[in-house]
């Protein structure tokens, strides 16, 4: 039983993109540093890395030490979390355990993928590595090549017509272009995308978000820990819950259907003590279009094999009955791997400050997170609150 | 800075005594590398075809068509030159020079300095720059600057559809013989990983969208605006523009970055239907701009080499250029001479079939 609010207290980030000039170590300092002066100067006694495939694109592991040290926090506690494409969303919930349990005060969270020091095969044979190893990469399965099975289902289960994903990502770039952080900031419009280059079928370029670099960090402590003089509005971690699924996707009876995904949204709005329908914004996984329909049906906002149609009739607008993906989300933002879940929760802090710019949701009390880590093999859920 | 610090300008006036191209007759159009290898997809091609050399063909043998031409329209003793440099990242011999072949077969041997030159796609232009030092000092009365490349692509890679081959030579020499004056030059070089081959591998590897912000874009816009800065100049003080062509966008890009129009770099605008010819790419513009250019003319020219560096030369036209021209094939004449290969003959030309 947690007895006392757990609070955002500091929010740092880098701009998301192709950033060849910064690496891995010097993207995550850049963010520590804005998180620790965003949260008024609050020390950090421990650090939860979110990192994806460091090992393999930066050759480097051992980031708790390495970003420890070079954030100027030597001699704290400090680890790697790694949970594939949820790894920031897993690196929050370790922070929020620690702080919550009483045994840390104030934990620095940060997550943190360089992608471009490698291109080409070796970086789709690094992403592979996220998949089944020896029941589906083996067999040359990708990220991508298995979110176009599951699209490629779900349309024909569903009777969805072929540009009927195509609401998910018009939604992401109009955000987008309000985001200064954002690698898109431009608006497309429908027949950009139907007449967009496919990248593997059904799926076309804006059915898939960019891989690119950026760090993002959060400071987290106890409200009675803040200082005096804190100038933000507070925002509480609300719920944090996570849950598994099979990692290969054959081994589920039913695919199109985000198991963990329903669960750990379920036991997060259970834990918050709220309805979904309070819930005034979500920042959901559209790593790939597909993802961002199934995660809205296992969310419960929409019936099985209709998620497509909050995307197509308006409901996740800005304007719209629950906003997603407000600023971007990973298909404008860009989808920097491990880091992900913490831009996520930044996002969801900006908008419950009220410092979201043009993107600001009126009056947003209660955003939902959820980050996942391949096909919803792990799913990651945070509500965060803004207190009065 | 100051022009003393920036542009290299040598103490004697120098300039281009004469010039030549050559483009090698076959062309592969894009759409058969499309065809081969992404299922004939026809949108967004680079370019429209490229230049493939024959079987017999390299470096040597169009260093010496491209240098004979620069002769023909020198008229100058051969004798007299005093340096053969060669640009090129395709020379035959890993070592042994392509620039000895070249002098003693025009009959600049033996007392001539000779070097190859690498430096990615704007070697040609370095061994101008150190012609301009070699004349301009009083040294030597005449240099040999060429570049040319048979470019290689690893079947299909992005690079495939535009890695051409051709090329131009320069005689370069006192300001007062040339057919164009070089005012000035000045480079800008860092160090940018954005294309490369290391020993023993056939093909280069670049870095996809790195090649073109903060490599080719960064340079050449740079280059630019420097020279143009310290000469005081501006876009429109220019007839023509030349900018390293690795496809058809690039170069339109950085004219425009650097608010040249269309109609400016229009004549030098090769590589829609050569290709990118590298070592040879941004100086076989400049030979049909001056296959062009009237006296009084003022031309810009600038190189971008991976790796990354440009060279950007200020470079006037003289009275002698138009009874100069003709003395020679012009580029276009190679340019039409034209024969279309499909890509099994491509093949089979550059050596691409295993036979043992």
């Amino acid at each position: 039983m947690i007895m006392t609010d757990i609070i955002v207290a500091g929010i740092g980030q880098t701009s998301v993109g192709e950033h060849w000039d910064e690496s891995l170590r010097s993207l995550a300092v850049q963010a520590i540093q804005a998180a620790i002066k965003n949260s008024g100067g609050l020390q950090p006694q421990a650090l939860y890395v979110g990192n994806m495939l460091g090992a393999i694109l930066s050759r480097q592991t051992h980031l708790g030490a390495l970003l420890a040290d070079y954030g100027g926090l030597t001699g704290i506690e400090a680890e790697t979390v790694e949970a594939g494409g949820a790894s920031g969303g897993a690196a929050l919930r370790q922070g929020y355990l620690a702080v919550a349990s009483g045994l840390v005060d104030v934990a620095l969270v940060v997550g943190v993928e360089k992608f471009t020091d490698v291109i080409g095969p070796d970086l789709e044979a690094a992403l592979a590595t996220l998949t089944d190893a020896d029941f589906e990469s083996v067999h040359g399965l990708t990220l991508t090549a298995q979110a176009a099975l599951l699209a490629g289902r779900y349309l024909h289960e569903n009777h969805v017509p072929t540009d009927g994903l195509a609401g998910f990502a018009l939604t992401a770039h109009s955000n987008g272009a309000g985001n200064k952080n954002a690698m898109f900031r431009k608006a497309i419009a429908l027949d950009l995308y139907q007449k967009a280059e496919p990248i593997c079928d059904p799926l076309n370029i804006f059915d898939v978000a960019p891989n690119a670099d950026g760090a993002a960090a959060l400071v987290l402590t106890r409200r009675e820990l803040l200082p005096k003089d804190f100038p933000h509005p507070v925002v509480r971690l609300a719920a944090s819950s996570i849950a598994s699924d099979t990692l290969a996707l054959a081994e589920r009876s039913d695919p199109v259907w985000f198991t963990a995904a329903q669960a750990s949204v379920e036991h997060a709005i259970q834990k918050a003590g709220i309805h979904r329908e309070q819930v005034d914004l979500f920042e959901y996984y559209d790593a790939f279009s597909i993802f961002a329909a199934l995660t809205l049906e296992a969310a419960g906002y929409a019936k099985r094999g209709e998620g497509w149609k909050l995307a197509r009739d308006g409901f996740i607008a800005l304007t719209g009955q629950l906003p997603c993906a407000t600023l971007g989300g990973l298909k404008a933002r860009g989808n920097p791997g491990g880091a992900t879940g913490v831009y996520q929760a930044i996002d969801a802090v900006a908008q419950l400050r009220g410092q979201a710019g043009v993107n600001q949701i009126t009056g947003a009390r209660y955003a939902l997170i959820q980050c996942l880590g391949g096909p919803a093999s792990i799913a990651v859920t945070h509500i965060l609150e803004r207190l009065t | 800075m100051t022009e003393n610090n920036t542009l290299l300008k040598p103490s004697r006036p120098v300039g281009i005594v004469g010039y030549g191209a050559y483009v090698p007759r076959y062309r592969l159009p894009a759409k058969e590398v499309a065809r081969v290898w992404v299922g004939g997809r026809a949108t967004g091609l680079p370019i429209k075809e490229k230049a493939v050399p024959g079987q017999d063909e390299d470096v040597v043998t169009m260093s010496l068509e491209a240098v004979r031409n620069a002769l023909k329209r020198a008229g100058i003793d051969p004798a007299e030159i005093r340096a053969v440099w060669i640009g090129s990242e395709s020379h035959p011999y890993a070592v042994k020079p392509t620039s000895t072949i070249v002098a003693e077969a025009i009959g600049a041997a033996p007392h001539v300095q000779a070097a190859d030159m690498e430096f990615a796609c704007k070697a040609g232009t370095e061994a101008m720059v150190m012609a301009m030092g070699l004349v301009g000092s009083g040294m030597a009365r005449y240099a040999v600057a060429a570049g040319l490349d048979t470019a290689q692509g690893k079947p299909g890679d992005a690079l495939e559809y535009t890695a051409a081959a051709g090329g131009a030579a320069f005689v370069i020499g006192p300001a007062e013989e040339s057919l164009a004056t070089i005012n000035a030059s000045f480079s800008y070089v860092t160090d940018t990983p954005d294309f490369w081959r290391r020993e023993y591998q056939h093909y280069p590897e670049h870095g996809n969208r790195f090649t073109g912000e903060p490599a080719y874009f960064k340079h050449s816009t740079a280059a630019g605006k420097i020279i143009m800065e310290a000469l005081g100049t501006k876009s429109s003080d220019y007839t023509w523009a030349i900018f390293h062509q690795p496809n058809a966008k690039f170069p339109q890009r950085a004219a425009s970055l650097l608010g040249f129009t269309p109609e400016q770099i229009r004549p030098g605008l090769l590589s829609p239907v050569i290709g990118n010819t590298y070592a040879g790419a941004a100086i076989i513009g400049l030979t049909a701009t001056l296959d062009v250019a009237q006296p009084g003319d003022r031309i810009l020219l600038v190189s971008f080499g991976s790796g990354a560096g440009s060279d950007a030369l200020d470079i006037t036209v003289t009275d002698k250029l138009p009874e100069r021209r003709n003395k020679a094939l012009k580029t276009h004449d190679y340019i039409a001479r034209r024969t279309e290969i499909d890509y099994a003959i491509y093949a089979r030309l550059r050596g691409k079939i295993a036979m043992k």
